[in-house]
């Protein structure tokens, strides 16, 4: 493995994630705007929205001026290895926060200093998994604060909204959730949804699920209905883009389940704003990127 | 609709929840730090009468001599609650651009000063660069950082809506009350 094509390779992942929508998103913005109602303000917000999109790829900027967390998943085949794969991707961050791809998001949460190179303890987010195949498959994600700070958790029985320990609870969690977002995660947004497991790890299967596309279907039946059900309610409340009223509230909602002990439930909520900043490529050990993973 | 400078009481009182506005004349940004100095009697380096204060730390460089500006979306704004109001009485600040919305105080003195919030569309960081058109100059850079200075852009079509009017309405409440009230139907 030449490390210079590697690291010239995530610097491409960033500059594209920070810069383009996915197709899948962008198919879903363009929905939500032509189903809004001629002259309301949440047509005008989606209508913003879309501008900046093209915008920003026309012009190879970021999407939002908070490029976020910076989370990365990586499938690893035997020829790659773990500390010299870190170690490309950390050049490539310091490389797109330079140049501008990245904004300065890695603060010291002691002293409150700016590290200035989007490199600290925690950052970036590394996941990987040892594969068997010969392609390494790298995926990331760039997850704003105003989205991460409307994430939330849920312990069941939940007297508070009625909730109790199954899927009929699991959809008040979500109902409610969407509720105290309002507008105030960039909506329209994405929930990607844990049900059950740890306080942990529940929140890092939500996420995680957040890499599926919004136009996929669950191949759990019952949480397929779950999604299609939650989707549809939530975007009846009216609460619309950005807060403004309409029809727009929610893109997408994913939802994965993890075993869990018997004393707890947790339903773990992660939100995304419009800005879903997420992409990822294949690529073989010679260096070259075989497919564009959320590209049409 | 377009509202230009001067930013007169009259054309603010004629501004209502839900309006699609674009703003074009000279505004100013300020944050945190900016908020609390003036509260805490500092004096203001410009003059604020019949102003418009844009909740923002913009990304502003300079290149060849001029100050650009890369980046300069709505920061969250209900952090200013407890200064908004008493600020806009006090300098005779017309309007706050930000996100988010703000809370009931805010509103009380939007009515009796004859101000309004502006919502400016979050994370749409590339199209509201552009509408910054000219950068004049910047104040209390030193003091508190390039981010929370006080920065006077000269906008163009700056877009937002109106989210809370000078007649006592707010977007925010409604839209909570009326989703509030969808949601328990919804769950019977
Ligand atoms: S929530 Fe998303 S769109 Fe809004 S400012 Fe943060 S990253 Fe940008």
């Amino acid at each position: 493995m030449d490390a210079k094509i590697l690291e010239k390779n995530l610097l491409e992942l960033i500059r594209r994630t920070s810069s383009q929508l996915p197709r899948d998103v962008v198919e879903v913005i363009d929905k939500g705007w032509r189903k809004e109602k001629k002259d309301s303000s949440g047509k005008y917000a989606l209508e913003v929205i879309r501008d900046n999109i093209g915008m920003a790829k026309d012009k190879s900027q970021p999407i939002c001026q908070d490029t976020g967390a910076i989370i990365c998943y990586a499938d690893l085949p035997q020829w790659c290895d773990e500390r010299l794969f870190v170690k490309a991707y950390e050049k490539a961050v310091v490389k797109a926060t330079k140049i501008g791809y990245l904004r300065q998001n890695s603060v010291d949460s002691i002293t409150g200093e700016n590290s200035g190179t989007n490199l600290g303890p925690g950052n970036p987010t590394f996941h990987f998994h040892p594969v068997k195949g010969k392609s390494l498959t790298v995926k990331m994600m760039l997850k704003g604060g105003g989205s991460e700070n409307m994430a939330c958790q849920y312990s069941l029985p939940d007297n508070r909204i009625g909730a109790g320990r199954d899927l009929a609870g699991v959809r008040k969690c979500l109902l409610d959730a969407t509720l105290n977002a309002q507008g105030k995660g960039c909506g329209p947004g994405i929930l990607g949804v844990c049900i059950g497991g740890d306080r942990g790890s529940g929140y890092i299967a939500a996420k995680e699920t957040l890499f599926r596309t919004l136009d996929d279907v669950n191949p759990d039946k019952r949480l397929a209905k779950l999604e299609k059900q939650i989707l549809k309610e939530a975007n009846s409340l009216g609460i619309g883009p950005m807060g403004f009223g309409g029809q727009t509230t929610l893109l997408g909602v994913k939802i994965t389940h993890r075993n869990r002990v018997p004393a707890s439930f947790f339903v773990s909520v992660a939100y995304m704003c419009w800005a879903f900043r997420r992409n990822g490529i294949v690529m073989s050990e010679g260096g070259k990127i075989s497919r564009w993973l959320y590209e049409s | 609709m377009l509202l230009e400078a001067p930013f007169t009481e009259k054309k603010i009182r004629a501004l209502r929840v839900g309006d699609k506005v674009e703003i074009t004349g000279l505004i100013y940004t300020g944050r945190d730090a900016v908020h609390k100095y003036l509260h805490d009697g500092g004096k203001s380096p410009v003059d604020l009468t019949d102003s418009i204060i844009y909740h923002c730390g913009p990304v502003v460089v300079k290149e060849k001599g001029k100050w650009v500006v890369k980046a300069a979306g709505p920061t969250t704004s209900i952090r200013e609650e407890p200064y908004q109001g008493p600020l806009m009485e006090k300098f005779k600040i017309r309007a706050v651009i930000g996100k988010g919305g703000m809370g009931p105080k805010t509103l009380e003195y939007c009515q009796k000063v004859g101000a309004v919030y502006f919502h400016a569309i979050g994370g749409a960081a590339q199209v509201l660069a552009e509408r910054v058109i000219e950068v004049p100059d910047v104040h209390m850079a030193e003091e508190f950082g390039s981010p929370e200075a006080i920065w006077e852009f000269r906008v163009e079509r700056f877009p937002v809506v109106v989210t809370m009017d000078s007649h006592g309405k707010s977007l925010h409440e409604k839209v909570l009350a009326e989703s509030t009230k969808n949601l328990s139907k919804l769950l019977g």
